[in-house]
C-alpha cells in the first residue's frame, strides 16, 4: 500500500487516480476486482491441492453409476438398479411435489387466516392471532417433528381397523394410521383416455363460455347464467361418456389385508408431516402478508363499495382483494421461495427429497462431496430463480397500469 | 302554530325525568356479545365453530397439563405416580423430565462447575446491548459493547486471555493505521492501510505474541472445547453472534448492490442471490463437508466457528435485501440534500441515509433476526447438540425413552418467549422512532 502513496507523491497523473472523482471509482473497482480474483483463485487453488492430496478427481461420472439403494416414495420408475442420476431425479420430483402441495395449502390457510384475523368477530380474530404468533415464533423443525410424532404416536395402528377394532375409516374410504394415510385412488381402464380428453375439452368449453358471457355482458348488459352452464358443462359430457364407454374409470379403495392396507394411495407420515408443517408455518406468514395487504387499502374503497350496495363478502372479493393483491404478491413470492427451500428439512422425518438422495445417500456412497453439493446447490438456485421469475411475470401482469 | 299547540296540549311536563338505563340488549356484556360474536348468521357460525375448537383443544390439553408430574427420575416412575394418584387412564404430562434434565437442556455438556461462565456472559450481554437498545443508558457503556465479543469468547471457551486480547489489538492497530495513513494520504489509502496492517497482525504476529505473553503471564480460565457446548446456550451463542456480525455485513452488501461501481455491484448481486437461493441446511452441510477443501491443506477449524460463519453470511444476504428496500424507499431528495451539503459518500451514508433507511427497515431486520434465531435449530443436522438435538439424546436414555410432548412443549415455549419478545421490542422501536407526527 505504501508503494501507491509514494508514487502518488511523485507524480500528479497517478495521484489523480485517488483524488479525482472521475478516476477514483475506477481505482476502487480495479482494487476490488483484484482482491476478489485473488481470493477466488486462492480458494480454487486450495481445492485443487486438497483434491490432489486426497487422490480424487472432479467429474460427474458417478451420476451414471448404479445407485444400489431404495427410495420408498417415487413419482417415476426407480429401483435400486437405477443410476445415481435417476435417484437424484426422483429426489427432485419429491422436492417439487412437497413444495407444490405446500404452497397450495399454505396460500389457502394464509388467506383464510389473514382475512379472519381482521374479522369483527372477537373470538375468531383472537384465535387467528394465536395461530399466527404460535407458528411464527417457534422453529419450523419443531413443528415438523411434532406433527410427525402426532402422526406416528397418536394414530391407530392398521390392525385396529379390523372387525371389532377401535378405529374406523373416514367416510369408509380414508384410513388414518400410524404408518400414514391411505386414500382411494382411481383405476384407469380401457377407453379412459377418451374420457380424459372429453373432460379437458369441457373445461376448455367452460373457459370459452365464460369469455363469451363476459363479452356479451360488456356489450349488451345481459347477464348469462354462468354458474349453471359451467356446472352442466363440467359434469354432463363427462358423465355421458363415462356410461357410453362402459365405466372405464373405477375407484380403488384401500383395503386391510394381512398387517397393512393395500390398494389406494399411501401418503407416508414423512410426507404428511412435512406438508402440514410447511403449510401451517408458511400459512402464518402469508396470513400476516394478507392482513397487511388488506389494511393497506384505503377505507374509502370499502365505503364506496358499500355505497354501491355491495354486501361485505362481495366487497372483499370484488373490490378489496384485487387491489390488495398488488401489495401481497411480492412478499408472497418470497414466502413460496422460503417454503421450497425449507422443504430441505425433510431430512428430519426421512422424506426422500433431493437433499436426501443426491445430497445424502449418493454423497455418502460415492464420496463425491464437492460435485454432489455443487449439483444440489445449483438445483435449489435454479428452482428459486424459476419461481421468482414466474411470479414476477404474474406480478407485473396485475400491477397497477399507469398511463 | 303556538295557538294550536296551546289548545291541543292540556298538560306539559315541567320537570326532567331521570336518565334511564339503556335496555339490557344495548349495554354491557350482552351488547358486546351481540355485536362482537353474534352480529349475523355467518358470525354466529364462526363463533360457535371457534368455541368448539377451543373446547376441543383445551379439553385435551388442560387435564394433561394440570395433572402433570414434576418430580420423578424416569418415565416409568412418572407413570407409577400417575397411576397411584389419578388412576391409569388419566392423561398426565410428565414434566419431571424437564426438572431432571433442565441443566442439560440449557447448557448441553458444558462442565457443571463452570455454569457461572455462560450465565455471566449472558448477563454481560445484557449490559453490552443496553446502550444500543435504549437511549437512556449512558453512552460511555458503548466502549464495553465494543469489548464484549472478546470478553464473551474468553468467558465461554476459556483458555488464556491473551488470544482474544491480541485479536482485539488487531482492531486497535488498524485504527491507528487508519488515523496515520488517512492523515498522510487520504481516506481511501487510510482504509487500505488499516485493513492491510490488521490482517498482517492477525496472520503473522498475533499468534506468536499471544504465545509469548501467555507463557510469561499465564492468566485464563479452564478451556472448554466446542463439543461440550449445547442446548439453548448454543442457540444463543450462534444466534447472537450471527445477528451482531450479519448486520454490518448486510449493510455493506446493500450499499454494494446500490452502488454505481459495476464490479462491486455485480459481485454483491451474485453473492446475495446465490446465498439466498440455496437453503441454509445445504450451506451448513457445505460448511461441515466441504470447507476443508477450500482452505489450505491441513487447516482444521472448529465446527461451531464454521457454523457461525455460514449463518452470518446467510443472514447478511437477507439483511442486505431488507436494507436495500429501506434505501430504495428514501426519497431522492435526501440523497441530493446530502450532496448539496458537500458530505462525502461515507459521511452522507452515516449521517443522513442510513439512519432513515434503517428506521424504515426495522421490521424486516427484526424478522430476519427472528428467522436466524429459529434457524439455529438446524445445526442438529451436522451433529451439534442444539435443544432439539438434546431432546433426541434425552430420549435415547432408558429412563426417558418414549417421551415426546413435554420436551417439545419446553423447547417450543423457550423459542416462543425469545422470538415473541424480539418482535414486541421491534414494535416498540417503531413507535419510538416514528417521526411523522400523526
Amino acid at each position: 500500500m505504501s508503494a501507491i502513496s509514494d508514487e502518488t507523491e511523485q507524480s500528479f497523473r497517478l495521484s489523480m487516480l485517488l483524488y479525482d472523482t472521475r478516476y477514483r471509482s475506477l481505482t476502487i473497482q480495479v482494487i476490488a476486482s483484484i482482491v476478489i480474483m485473488l481470493s477466488l483463485s486462492w480458494l480454487v487453488w486450495n481445492t485443487i491441492q486438497n483434491l490432489q492430496s486426497l487422490g480424487k478427481d472432479f467429474n460427474f461420472g458417478f451420476l451414471t453409476q448404479r445407485a444400489g439403494y431404495d427410495i420408498n416414495q417415487r413419482l417415476v420408475e426407480y429401483s435400486s438398479e437405477s443410476t445415481h442420476g435417476r435417484a437424484a431425479l426422483v429426489g427432485i420430483l419429491n422436492t417439487i411435489l412437497v413444495a407444490v402441495l405446500g404452497c397450495a395449502l399454505a396460500t389457502v390457510l394464509g388467506v383464510i387466516a389473514g382475512v379472519l384475523r381482521l374479522s369483527k368477530n372477537w373470538i375468531v380474530a383472537r384465535l387467528m392471532g394465536v395461530y399466527v404468533e404460535a407458528f411464527r415464533n417457534v422453529p419450523l423443525l419443531l413443528w415438523i417433528l411434532l406433527i410427525f410424532a402426532i402422526m406416528s404416536e397418536s394414530m391407530p395402528q392398521p390392525r385396529d381397523f379390523r372387525e371389532g377394532g377401535d378405529a374406523s375409516m373416514l367416510f369408509g374410504s380414508i384410513a388414518i394410521t400410524n404408518r400414514g394415510i391411505y386414500i382411494p385412488t382411481l383405476e384407469w381402464g380401457a377407453g379412459s383416455n377418451i374420457l380424459v380428453a372429453v373432460f379437458i375439452a369441457s373445461i376448455g368449453g367452460i373457459w370459452a363460455f365464460r369469455r363469451y358471457a363476459r363479452k356479451r355482458q360488456e356489450a349488451t348488459g345481459e347477464i348469462l347464467p354462468v354458474l349453471w352452464v359451467s356446472l352442466g358443462l363440467l359434469i354432463l359430457p363427462s358423465a355421458l361418456f363415462y356410461f357410453i364407454l362402459g365405466r372405464p374409470v373405477s375407484v380403488l379403495y384401500p383395503e386391510l389385508g394381512g398387517f397393512n392396507f393395500s390398494g389406494g394411495v399411501h401418503l407416508r407420515n414423512s410426507l404428511i408431516a412435512l406438508w402440514l408443517a410447511l403449510s401451517l408455518y408458511t400459512g402464518a406468514f402469508i396470513a400476516e402478508i394478507v392482513r397487511g395487504g388488506i389494511l393497506a387499502i384505503s377505507k374509502g374503497q370499502t365505503e364506496a363499495a358499500f355505497a354501491l350496495g355491495l354486501r361485505p363478502g362481495r366487497t372483499m372479493r370484488l373490490v378489496i382483494l384485487p387491489q390488495a393483491l398488488r401489495v401481497i404478491i411480492p412478499p408472497l413470492i418470497s414466502q413460496y421461495l422460503n417454503l421450497t427451500k425449507n422443504s430441505s428439512l425433510a431430512i428430519a422425518v426421512g422424506y426422500m427429497d433431493v437433499r436426501s438422495t443426491l445430497g445424502g445417500i449418493t454423497i455418502n456412497q460415492t464420496g463425491r462431496e464437492l460435485e454432489g453439493m455443487l449439483l444440489l446447490g445449483g438445483f435449489y438456485l435454479v428452482l428459486s430463480l424459476v419461481i421468482s421469475g414466474a411470479m414476477n411475470v404474474y406480478n407485473s401482469s396485475v400491477k397497477l397500469k399507469e398511463r | 302554530m303556538s295557538e294550536t299547540h296551546a289548545n291541543t296540549v292540556s298538560f306539559v311536563r315541567d320537570t326532567m325525568l331521570p336518565e334511564q338505563e339503556p335496555p339490557v340488549t344495548e349495554r354491557g356484556v350482552v351488547k358486546w356479545v351481540r355485536e362482537n360474536l353474534f352480529s349475523g348468521w355467518l358470525n354466529s357460525i364462526l363463533t360457535l365453530l371457534s368455541l368448539l375448537a377451543v373446547w376441543q383443544i383445551l379439553g385435551h390439553i388442560l387435564p394433561w397439563f394440570v395433572n402433570s408430574v414434576w418430580s420423578a427420575s424416569s418415565l416409568t416412575e412418572c407413570r407409577q405416580i400417575r397411576d397411584q394418584v389419578l388412576g391409569s387412564d388419566a392423561s398426565s404430562a410428565c414434566f419431571a423430565v424437564i426438572s431432571d434434565r433442565w441443566q442439560q437442556m440449557l447448557f448441553g455438556f458444558y462442565p457443571n462447575d463452570a455454569y457461572w461462565r455462560p450465565v455471566l456472559a449472558l448477563i454481560l450481554f445484557g449490559a453490552a446491548i443496553a446502550p444500543v437498545l435504549f437511549m437512556s443508558v449512558p453512552r460511555k457503556l458503548l466502549a464495553f459493547t465494543a469489548a464484549y465479543p472478546f470478553v464473551m469468547y474468553a468467558l465461554l471457551w476459556g483458555g488464556t486471555i491473551w488470544g482474544p486480547l491480541m485479536v482485539a489489538a488487531g482492531f486497535g492497530i488498524g485504527y491507528v493505521a487508519l488515523g496515520l495513513a488517512g492523515r498522510a494520504a487520504g481516506t481511501l489509502v487510510g482504509i487500505l492501510a488499516a485493513v492491510a496492517s490488521a490482517v498482517i497482525w492477525w496472520l503473522f504476529l498475533a499468534g506468536p505474541v499471544a504465545g509469548v505473553l501467555a507463557s510469561a503471564l499465564p492468566i485464563g480460565l479452564e478451556p472448554v472445547p466446542s463439543d461440550d457446548f449445547g442446548g439453548f446456550m448454543l442457540s444463543f451463542i450462534i444466534g447472537i453472534t450471527g445477528i451482531i456480525l450479519s448486520l454490518p455485513l448486510g449493510i455493506l452488501l446493500a450499499l454494494g448492490r446500490q452502488s454505481n461501481l459495476f464490479i462491486i455491484n455485480k459481485f454483491s448481486v451474485i453473492f446475495i442471490e446465490v446465498i439466498r437461493g440455496v437453503p441454509l441446511i445445504v450451506w451448513l452441510f457445505t460448511a461441515s463437508l466441504l470447507l476443508n477443501y477450500f482452505l489450505p491443506p491441513g487447516t482444521n477449524f472448529d465446527l461451531m466457528l464454521r457454523v457461525i460463519i455460514m449463518v452470518t453470511l446467510f443472514a447478511s444476504a437477507y439483511i442486505a435485501e431488507v436494507v436495500r428496500g429501506g434505501l430504495a424507499a428514501l426519497p431522492r431528495g435526501q440523497y441530493e440534500a446530502a450532496d448539496s451539503l458537500g458530505l462525502d459518500y461515507w459521511k452522507a451514508q452515516r449521517l443522513i441515509i442510513m439512519p432513515q433507511a434503517l428506521k424504515i427497515s426495522i421490521p424486516g431486520i427484526v424478522n430476519t433476526f427472528i428467522g436466524l434465531f429459529k434457524d439455529t435449530t438446524l445445526v442438529v443436522f451436522i451433529g451439534l447438540l442444539d435443544p432439539i438435538g438434546l431432546t433426541n439424546s434425552i430420549r435415547a436414555s432408558t429412563d426417558w425413552n418414549g417421551i415426546y410432548w413435554e420436551l417439545f412443549v419446553f423447547v417450543g415455549l423457550m423459542f416462543f418467549v425469545c422470538c415473541y419478545g424480539m418482535s414486541r421490542y421491534s414494535q416498540h422501536l417503531e413507535r419510538k422512532l416514528r417521526t411523522d407526527h400523526r
